[in-house]
């Protein structure tokens, strides 16, 4: 908590108090934990001197300023029609079946939560997906299996 | 009227001299740039199609020093992908379009908003910044430019929305007028211009007006990125001259089955194969038959496809990506939705298709941005050419 705290008067110290800093103080403390809590809205508040209302109103505008809790990687995987053409379906089904979990969950180790987003802009390459800023493309089941593995040797 | 084969170009990703290129236009008067770019009527790349010059001659008559130059790097529309191949690839041409514009409009600070799904770019992007302030000093132009990166939000690429987001605020778009060049980020005078726009002004300067204008066709003039997905055994980007006809396109690009194009992404509209032949991709005027400007997202589908499943999936990226704001948009959306998916599983007759083509013409004129404007293009043109397909 301690931490966090600073944290946030650190990326408010590093950004400015204007409010036109708002959007990159939310992304620098969302990075921190992969979201932001109730909490650190209202400390970005009230460090900004903002209303709370305000902060919460622009964090949940965007969808990847998360306000839930997510797992250490985030999974988002393209669901527009270039990639679903191209089986984006066979992506997600078998990344539940590796991870165990449904989408929108978080796996019980906390390594990985599954997403879904619009395009990404692979669609030649679909289907495509990201981990956390990583683009992947050109994806099959044996491909994203692979990588899943490789995350979980490699981190 | 030229009707022009599909004709390759490569210009954009072609190597130039950046540096040389800025040297001599940096030498040139301000007005005569702003000519140069009038008369090789270069037109905005980002979908709308505004006249570039005209553009960074509003912005340069505005009174005051404080003038920002944005650089649109959202790209959302379904079926984009170019403007990150162009920061990936020549990110240095991206800039020095930013440079003109700058000096063309006084404008001492700019921004390139970045689409957060494109952040592995950054530390390219971060390099590269370093060698073009490094230019700005040798040129003595008081320019710097900074990564700006989006929260993930399509309607941020809606320039006003993009402006809003970048004071700290929800990406909900403004009333137009004013405009962005008279007042945008922070109240001040500012260019909006899309990836491709920013190197295509760098070409007009390499190669002149003239040698611009002899691509493409009367109102179209030059050439453009397409970025090609779907059925297709060519996906991937394309530069082409623009005024080229539905039916060459698919001649070239088609799987030999192809049923309809999505032109212009989930926004756009889309023409079916008996009409490829009077359907143009282009500006309005000059172009005979019907035009569609594009921000050159071309979506190909074969007849395996359901057209249905296109739509359904074109109405949920509209209904999630409405800013909510106004009315006709965030309901609109919604009942679209809820709407097909009743007619196709036999809760609503098919009648009701007509029902939903009213709310969608509706949508057209009471929404507030060009997100709740655009979604009857596609609704409309897929519902009245596969009506079939939404019912059975
Ligand atoms: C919903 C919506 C989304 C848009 N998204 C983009 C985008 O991602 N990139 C872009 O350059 N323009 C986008 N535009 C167009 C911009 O508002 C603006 O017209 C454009 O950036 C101007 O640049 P240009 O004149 O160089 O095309 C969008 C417009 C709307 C209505
Ligand atoms: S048309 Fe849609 S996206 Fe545009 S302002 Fe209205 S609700 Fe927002
Ligand atoms: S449709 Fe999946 S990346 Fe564009």
């Amino acid at each position: 908590m301690q931490k966090r705290e600073s944290a946030i008067k650190a990326a408010v110290q590093k950004h400015g108090k204007e409010r036109k800093n708002l959007l990159p103080i939310l992304q620098e403390v969302k990075q921190i934990k992969n979201y932001l809590s109730r909490s650190d809205v209202a400390e970005i508040g009230v460090e900004m001197g903002l209303a709370l209302a305000h902060v919460y109103g622009v964090a949940s505008f965007y969808h990847f300023i998360d306000l839930e809790e997510r797992g250490q990687n985030i999974i988002w995987v393209c669901k527009t029609i270039s990639c679903s053409m191209k089986g984006s379906n066979d992506i997600v089904m078998t990344l539940k079946e590796r991870l165990k979990i449904k989408l929108g969950e978080t796996t019980s180790d906390g390594k990985f939560s599954l997403l879904e987003t619009n395009c990404i802009g692979w669609c030649h390459k679909g289907p495509a997906m990201l981990i956390n800023d990583e683009p992947y493309t050109d994806l099959t089941p044996e491909k994203v299996i692979q990588i899943i593995d490789d995350y979980y040797t490699n981190n | 009227m030229a009707k022009k084969k599909v004709k390759r170009v490569d210009l954009i990703f072609k190597g130039c001299d950046c540096n040389k290129v800025l040297t001599d236009a940096l030498k040139m008067p301000k007005e005569e740039i702003i000519q140069m770019l009038l008369d090789s009527e270069l037109k905005g790349r980002g979908g709308a199609g505004f006249p570039t010059g005209l553009k960074w001659k509003m912005a340069a008559a505005e009174k005051g020093n404080r003038k920002y130059i944005i650089c649109n790097a959202d790209e959302g529309e379904p079926g984009t992908f170019k403007d990150r191949e162009i920061l990936d690839q020549i990110p240095l041409k991206v800039l020095g379009g930013m440079a003109l514009a700058a000096y063309v409009t006084g404008a001492r600070e700019g921004f390139i908003y970045l689409r957060h799904e494109y952040r592995f770019l950054i530390p390219k992007l971060e390099k590269t910044l370093e060698t073009f302030h490094q230019w700005m000093e040798d040129f003595e132009l008081d320019f710097t430019v900074k990564l700006f990166i989006g929260g993930g939000a399509y309607i941020c690429g809606e320039e006003t929305a993009l402006i809003e987001s970048m004071e700290g605020k929800r990406g909900e778009p403004r009333n137009k007028p004013p405009y962005p060049t008279h007042d945008g980020y922070l109240g001040k005078p500012t260019v909006v211009n899309n990836v491709e726009t920013l190197v295509y002004s760098m070409m007009v300067m390499h190669i002149g007006s003239g040698e611009f204008k002899t691509m493409g066709v009367k109102g179209s003039s030059g050439s453009k990125l397409f970025s090609i997905s779907g059925d297709t055994p060519k996906a991937g980007i394309h530069e082409l001259e623009l005024g080229m006809s539905l039916d060459d396109f698919v001649k070239e690009f088609g799987d030999g089955n192809t049923k309809s194009v999505q032109v212009g992404g989930a926004s756009g509209f889309c023409v079916p194969r008996n009409r490829f032949k009077e359907v143009h991709v282009g500006y309005e005027d000059g172009l005979k038959g019907y035009s569609i400007p594009t921000g050159g997202s071309m979506m190909l589908f074969n007849s395996s496809r359901s057209m249905y499943n296109v739509l359904h999936n074109y109405l949920v990226f509209f209904e999630e990506e409405s800013c909510g704001q106004c009315t006709p948009c965030r309901v609109g959306c919604q009942q679209l939705l809820k709407g097909v998916e009743a007619v196709k599983y036999g809760e609503k007759s098919h009648k009701y298709l007509d029902d939903l083509l009213h709310l969608a013409a509706t949508m057209k004129l009471t929404a507030k941005c060009g997100l709740g404007q655009s979604v009857a293009n596609s609704f409309s043109s897929i519902v009245e050419n596969f009506r079939e397909e939404m019912i059975y």
